[in-house]
């Protein structure tokens, strides 16, 4: 690939006290791609993302975005970077409307910094926006308080929201946890449509047949170790992986 | 056969909150009403009461002024148990400047208050980063610091104060430019908290990790809620400095803390409309027990106690509940 | 002079420690602040004063009673105000800080205050260490604290209770899956540092004399030690009580008695812009706490 890789994580590490959390974890990731981070509950999955976003400090290592070191940096500046990442956790404003949740993001200074970006009022935007991601506008289901939507529109929200900073890389954190799967065959298609327009994702997810559709590469994680990488079919065929997921006969 | 509390909203097309078709006087009338009428009632009180009541009148405003700022702090996640290092940081402004700069008040009340505002927020700047609790902290010990340490220094006059300072021109000034300050605080608390601003400074209260991720940083956004609230609380205190004509420790005593909370918290938290509210209620009941002493504080205590574990609503959403909705009491079927 | 100097900072420290380890142990197990800290600490020695008084009860029994008071008092305010606002920050720590206020103040409504208003000394005697006078008390106050520290030590590090509380404060969900009783933990972290503050008022008061001014003074010391400290360390309780205590005796001997609140005024603001947290803070800052 001669592009140089739009991130790379170098000998990244997290200790917190005594516990290694995250242990020498390296690997790059060109533009455009999709990469899946899968492993077992407690690997270090959802620490590995708090890094990279500076939610935490990392212990060791380094995190480079665009050739630029930003493991310094406080998170609000990183999303102003291009990087943009959604919660496990789902915490909207419950009794605002869909749309109102929508505001802050919009509020955010990296709107101003975006080439051609979206004048107009803010409340029509995130309407827009809404529809993006599926909210039906005949059905006014962006007008309905959060409180009131069922988790996977409370979900999209949550994406919607990081879509609205038109991030360079879009970071997912078990998007599809809790959904159905009438959920999940709802918000593929939206997140292969963001594939096509270009923008870099990185996926942690539990739901692997749905994560397998859509990742060029898979990164697996175990105890806080980075222990395959490679394109789908041939992760799962590593000896290792199949012993983190499904334990050895030992 | 059991029974059930029904609440319906009033038939009243126009209770949206954006934009409406005004198609009645009943309609305009209702929405304009309860706005219009403290602004009247503001306007005509100073002219109908008497000499004592108007000051009465003055503390009201003033408590409301501390009130308002501490509801806006706490809507963006700051629970100020010291407002009255605001009042003390402004009177003691403005006694400074009136006592050796000989500045009049129409220049050390808005240098006051900025001022008062500006230096508020840098002491509080470091506390900001750490959990809400080290504000409540902090805000509680300061001013009660300030107290021993002018007791102990005798800067600015020690324990005897500055006095002497430059009156208003007159009782009429005095009341109308609290009565204007203060309408002008509601309405722009108000309309800052409803605007996209205020959504941003409530969802720092709310989920500040979001609005981290959305790329804002909350720390200049907290330290801006900051400044406003030290601004008007800081004016509270150059007004009574020049209402008193003096200055000194008392401006910093628990009193000038507790009473806001208690009138925000009785009036009725998030709304300032409650903080001002609580104000009317509970300073002219204060004057009138003047002659019970520390027990009004006991009460003080106690009401907040109550207020908010068991009606933490306040009286103003529990008034406002009622105006937009009736409620009734049905028959359940079995 | 320096050697007197010495010990009575050394005195100091341990006053702010007994003072301040109260507040800080129920924080740092539960995430309660107190606010009624000071007004526990008044409503033991008012309790006390009054069991020997009126009804003339040997001193020992008084104080247990006291104790227990105290920890049933903190008890039964978790148990009736505070855990139907748990989790809600605003409604916590003004919950507390009224009831503070209005304990506080009833007792000075009540005119309780004056010479006649204070507790006995233990033992009514005095040496002289290095050329100064020390009264039996101070010393007394400066063994009990050293003996406090120790047993809470004991206590939280092998105590299946004790340690219970080190699981809570460490992390509450986790310790949840262990079958800890989060909730009886609290009530048991509030009544705990209710009951150290009757101790420590025990120990204190004799110096002085009980009023409600007292209740404030203790929750000052009490918050300045623990923002300077680190909220929930005891560690940083020590480290910080016997920083202030030196600073302020001290200050006290060769500066000048009025500079004395300053000084820790001064300490306060250079902790928080030097390291907020305190000094052996285990706070992290917002973002570390994802």
């Amino acid at each position: 690939m001669s592009t140089a890789p739009l991130l790379r994580v170098v000998h990244l590490g997290k200790s917190f006290g005594g516990v290694k959390a995250l242990r020498d974890v390296s690997f790059d990731l060109a533009p455009g791609e999709l990469l899946g981070v899968i492993g077992p509950n407690g690997s270090g999955k959802t620490t590995l993302v708090n890094l990279i976003t500076r939610f935490i400090r990392p212990s060791s290592g380094e995190v480079l975005f665009k050739g630029r070191k930003i493991s310094h940096l406080p998170p609000y500046k990183i999303v102003r970077l291009g990087i943009a990442r959604t919660f496990q956790m789902v915490k909207p404003f419950y009794q605002l409307p869909a749309y109102r949740n929508m505001i802050i993001p919009l509020c955010s200074p990296r709107m101003k910094q975006l080439p051609g970006a979206r004048y107009g009022d803010r409340d029509a935007v995130a309407l827009d926006l809404l529809e993006q991601v599926g909210f039906e506008r005949d059905a006014h289901v962006a007008y309905k308080p959060a409180g009131a939507l069922p988790q996977g529109y409370l979900k999209r929200l949550e994406l919607a929201k990081a879509i609205a900073l038109q991030p360079e890389l879009l970071i997912l954190d078990e998007l599809f946890s809790g959904l159905s799967l009438a959920e999940v065959a709802g918000i593929v298609p939206i997140i292969e449509k963001l594939r096509l327009d270009g923008m870099t994702i990185i996926m942690i997810e539990h739901r692997l047949k749905e994560l397998f559709r859509v990742a060029d590469r898979v990164l697996v994680m175990n105890f806080g170790r980075k222990i395959a990488e490679g394109a789908a079919a041939a992760v799962m065929e590593d000896a290792a992986v199949k012993n983190a997921y499904l334990g050895s006969e030992e | 056969m059991k029974r059930r509390k029904e609440r319906i909203d009033r038939g009243i097309r126009v209770r949206s909150s954006d934009v409406f078709a005004l198609c009645s006087w009943r309609e305009m009338l209702y929405l304009s009403g309860p706005r219009l009428l403290p602004v009247a009632a503001c306007l005509l009180l100073p002219a109908v009461l008497g000499v004592y009541w108007q000051k009465v009148l003055l503390s009201v405003a003033v408590f409301a002024l501390l009130a308002m700022s501490w509801d806006m702090l706490a809507q963006t996640g700051m629970i100020s148990l010291g407002q009255a290092l605001f009042f003390g940081v402004g009177a003691y402004g403005a006694g400074i400047m009136d006592h050796y700069w000989h500045l009049p008040p129409w220049v050390t009340l808005p240098a006051a208050a900025l001022g008062g505002g500006v230096v508020c927020t840098l002491l509080l700047l470091p506390v900001l980063r750490l959990r809400g609790i080290y504000f409540s902290m902090v805000t509680l010990i300061v001013p009660l610091m300030m107290v021993r340490i002018i007791e102990a220094t005798k800067i600015f006059g020690g324990t005897e104060g500055l006095s002497g300072m430059t009156p208003l021109p007159s009782r009429w000034v005095e009341a109308y430019v609290a009565m204007a300050v203060l309408l002008a605080a509601l309405f722009g608390f108000r309309r800052l908290l409803d605007s996209d601003y205020g959504l941003v400074l409530r969802g720092i209260c709310d989920n500040d990790r979001s609005v981290i991720n959305a790329g804002i940083n909350i720390y200049w956004f907290k330290a801006q809620a900051l400044f406003l609230a030290g601004c008007v609380g800081a004016f509270a205190g150059a007004f009574m400095t020049h209402v008193y004509m003096f200055v000194g420790m008392p401006v910093f005593a628990l009193d000038y803390s507790i009473l806001p909370i208690a009138a925000a918290v009785v009036g009725g938290p998030g709304s300032f409309a409650g903080a001002v509210l609580g104000a009317f209620l509970l300073v002219p009941v204060s004057e009138a027990l003047r002659g019970f002493g520390g027990l009004r504080i006991v009460l003080y205590g106690l009401f907040l106690v109550i207020f908010i574990v068991a009606l933490p609503e306040g009286i103003f959403h529990f008034l406002q509940r009622k105006y937009h909705q009736f409620e009734r009491w049905v028959e359940v079927e079995k | 002079m320096l050697i007197g100097t010495t010990i009575y900072a050394l005195i100091n420290g341990a006053i702010l420690a007994l003072m301040a380890i109260g507040f800080s142990l129920t924080f740092g197990i539960s995430g309660i602040a107190n606010f009624a800290y000071g007004a526990f600490y008044v409503l033991s020695a008012y309790g006390i004063w009054m069991l020997l008084r009126l009804l003339h009860l040997p001193y020992p029994l008084a104080v247990v009673l006291a104790v227990a008071f105290n920890m049933l008092a903190g008890a039964a305010v978790y148990r009736f105000v505070l855990l139907r606002v748990r989790g809600q920050a605003l409604s916590e720590v003004i919950a507390t800080f009224g009831m503070g206020l209005a304990i506080l103040e009833l007792f000075r409504y009540l005119g309780w205050v004056g010479f006649e208003y204070t507790l006995p000394v233990f033992v009514d005697r005095s040496f002289v260490i290095a050329g100064t006078y020390v009264d039996m008390q101070r010393i007394l106050i400066l063994a009990f604290a050293v003996v406090l520290i120790l047993a809470l030590y004991l206590f939280t590090h092998h105590t299946a209770t004790g340690l219970a509380f080190r699981g809570i404060a460490q992390d509450e969900r986790t310790a949840l899956t262990f079958g800890i009783d989060a909730d009886r933990v609290a009530a048991l972290s509030v009544a705990m540092g209710a009951g150290l503050a009757a101790l420590a008022a025990v120990f204190i008061i004799p110096l002085g004399s009980i009023s409600p001014g007292e209740g404030y003074d203790v929750l000052i010391k009490a918050l300045a030690v623990c923002i300077i400290g680190g909220l929930g360390s005891t560690g940083g309780v020590i480290a910080a009580s016997v920083m202030i205590g030196f600073a302020e005796r001290f200050t006290d001997t060769y500066v000048g008695s009025h500079w004395t609140m300053i000084v820790s005024l001064a300490a306060i603001v250079i902790v928080l812009t030097v390291k907020p947290s305190g000094l052996f803070g285990k706070q992290k800052e917002l973002e570390e706490r994802i």
